[in-house]
């Protein structure tokens, strides 16, 4: 009787435990991080390199997902238009649509999908192979060498690929639009700068630059604490990428209440 | 030198190490024995810092490892060198820019002539031709992949060399040549070593002494003739069991 009313006690304990530690953890790494930016010689170079890596290898997947969101966006304001409405709404809703939402969230979860498990995939298979205790066995920082790269290549990469994701769905919203209704481009036009404001673009970019911090660091951060061998390196990509995504629908859901609401 | 004093060490509820005590005297050479699974590695780790114990000090060179800051550890750790068991040759590099990343010195490191020069030297050294420096760690076999490790571990000219298990996993010809290996390299270098192993054959042929490590405490220090010559039956029962399979392999 006694442990089954101490089961819950004890099962909320440990659960708070878990995740003083799991915050610990990251929170030394932070630490890390900061620490290591001292060796700017090191990580500079290793930045470039995995942002060119990041870039480049993520541009398709976000080329395509761009495109069928625009596609998608301008079909789904097509089935719901009302006559009454001016046609050049339809230009301030892909727009902002785009731009507020679908873009940022839309890429920053396809890239924790796929940066966030390359990130935890490499550092983990590092970790268990004992490549990250050489690395600090030579005495080298693996913050400056593997994980200050790794995380601002994903903060800066997101949003630049946000952009050009953006620029693309908004591209292929006009195409789309203009097949299921009645609107010609000088009407679009008008309506994505009739509502504009300069904030949107910034909010864009803040959101995009937050998700990219988040991917990297969490995803650095599941890798580097691999445990377990293979089966070990398969748990922390899937946590990676689960943790990455909840994280980015949270940061989603502060930066609106902070940023946008009123 | 390298003393351990009353190290402790646990895994959650798994006693690993339950007070060591040992000491490895400068220039000697120290083979570190014990059934598999019992902490060897766990302790090699500790001389390094990559590991912290839960209890008891370790000291190099006067400086209790687990106390020591960042920046100290860093530069005691490029005064040791480390052989891990299965290389840990890092992948997405080639062996020449794994051999350097072993240059401590960061300008040497940068200076691309010396490193050349110093990396096909240290290649030279563990008998790989410097050919290998263009090949990647997956087109080396394991013995090669050792010796790269051992390059690697060489190039910044350490006091101290640490091998995890350098036979482990390798046929008793390639085995032999690397315990060779290991033997020429502290002769020639002057450096102290703590080998870990559980190839008593290996560690008889290398080791000026040796430690045997069971249940998480240090059975036995001493030479290979006192070994031969105790009546402790844990070092009994392991000498003979594994002379034992030396001699069926």
């Amino acid at each position: 009787m006694t442990s089954t009313i101490l089961r819950l006690p004890r099962f909320t304990g440990r659960l708070i435990l878990g995740f003083l530690a799991q915050f610990g953890r990251i929170s030394l790494l932070v630490v890390e991080l900061f620490r290591g930016l001292s060796e700017v010689r090191i990580w500079v170079p290793r930045t470039f390199t995995e942002a060119a890596t990041v870039g480049a290898g993520s541009l398709p997947i976000v080329l395509v997902i761009a495109m069928f969101a625009g596609v998608t966006t301008a079909f789904q304001a097509g089935y719901q238009w009302q006559s009454n409405l001016p046609v050049y709404i339809l230009g301030t809703l892909i727009v902002e649509t785009i731009v507020l939402e679908l873009g940022p969230v839309l890429i920053g979860l396809v890239l924790a999908g796929r940066i966030g498990a390359r990130y935890a995939a490499e550092l983990g298979t590092m970790r268990v192979t004992e490549q990250i205790d050489a690395l600090e066995s030579l005495g080298r920082s693996p913050a400056s060498h593997l994980i200050i790269p790794r995380v601002l290549a994903a903060t800066l990469m997101l949003p630049v690929l946000v952009i050009i994701a953006d620029v693309v769905a908004i591209v292929s919203g006009l195409v789309s639009v203009k097949q299921v209704l009645p609107v010609t481009d000088a009407d679009f036009a008008y309506g994505a700068k009739a509502f504009w404001k300069p904030f949107d673009a910034y909010y864009s970019l803040m959101k995009a630059t937050s998700f990219g911090f988040a991917i990297g660091l969490i995803s650095c951060y599941m890798g580097f604490n691999t445990k377990q061998g293979a089966e070990g390196v398969g748990k922390a990509t899937t946590a990676a990428i689960v943790s990455s995504s909840v994280v980015i629908l949270l940061l989603n859901a502060l930066l609106a209440k902070l940023l946008v609401s009123t | 030198m390298i003393e351990l004093r009353g190290v402790k060490k646990r895994f959650g509820e798994q006693v690993v190490l339950d007070g060591v005590d040992f000491e490895v005297r400068e220039g000697e050479t120290l083979a570190l024995l014990g059934p598999s699974g019992t902490g060897k590695s766990v302790l090699l780790k500790h001389i390094n810092g990559l590991i912290r114990p839960d209890a008891g000090k370790v000291i190099v060179d006067g400086l209790e490892v687990a106390t020591l800051p960042r920046r100290a550890l860093s530069e005691l750790r490029t005064r040791i060198g480390y052989v891990f068991q299965n290389g840990a040759l890092f992948d997405s590099l080639s062996v020449f820019e794994n051999v350097r990343l072993g240059l401590s010195d960061e300008s040497k490191f940068n200076d691309l002539e010396y490193a050349e020069r110093r990396v096909t030297e240290c290649l030279k050294l563990v008998n790989l031709s410097p050919d290998t420096a263009k090949k990647f760690p997956a087109q080396l076999s394991g013995g090669m992949r050792k010796r790269v490790g051992i390059a690697r571990a060489v190039a910044g000219a350490p006091k101290y060399l640490l091998y995890d298990e350098p036979t482990s996993g390798l046929d008793p010809v390639n085995a032999d040549i690397v315990d060779e290996l290991v033997k020429r390299l502290d002769q020639e270098l002057g450096v102290t070593s703590v080998m870990v192993t559980h190839d008593v054959r290996g560690a008889f042929n290398v080791a000026d002494r040796i430690a045997l490590l069971s249940d998480g405490k240090i059975v036995l220090q001493g030479t290979p003739d006192e070994f031969r010559e105790s009546e402790d039956p844990k070092v009994k029962a392991f000498l003979e069991r594994d002379f034992e399979d030396s001699f069926a392999a």
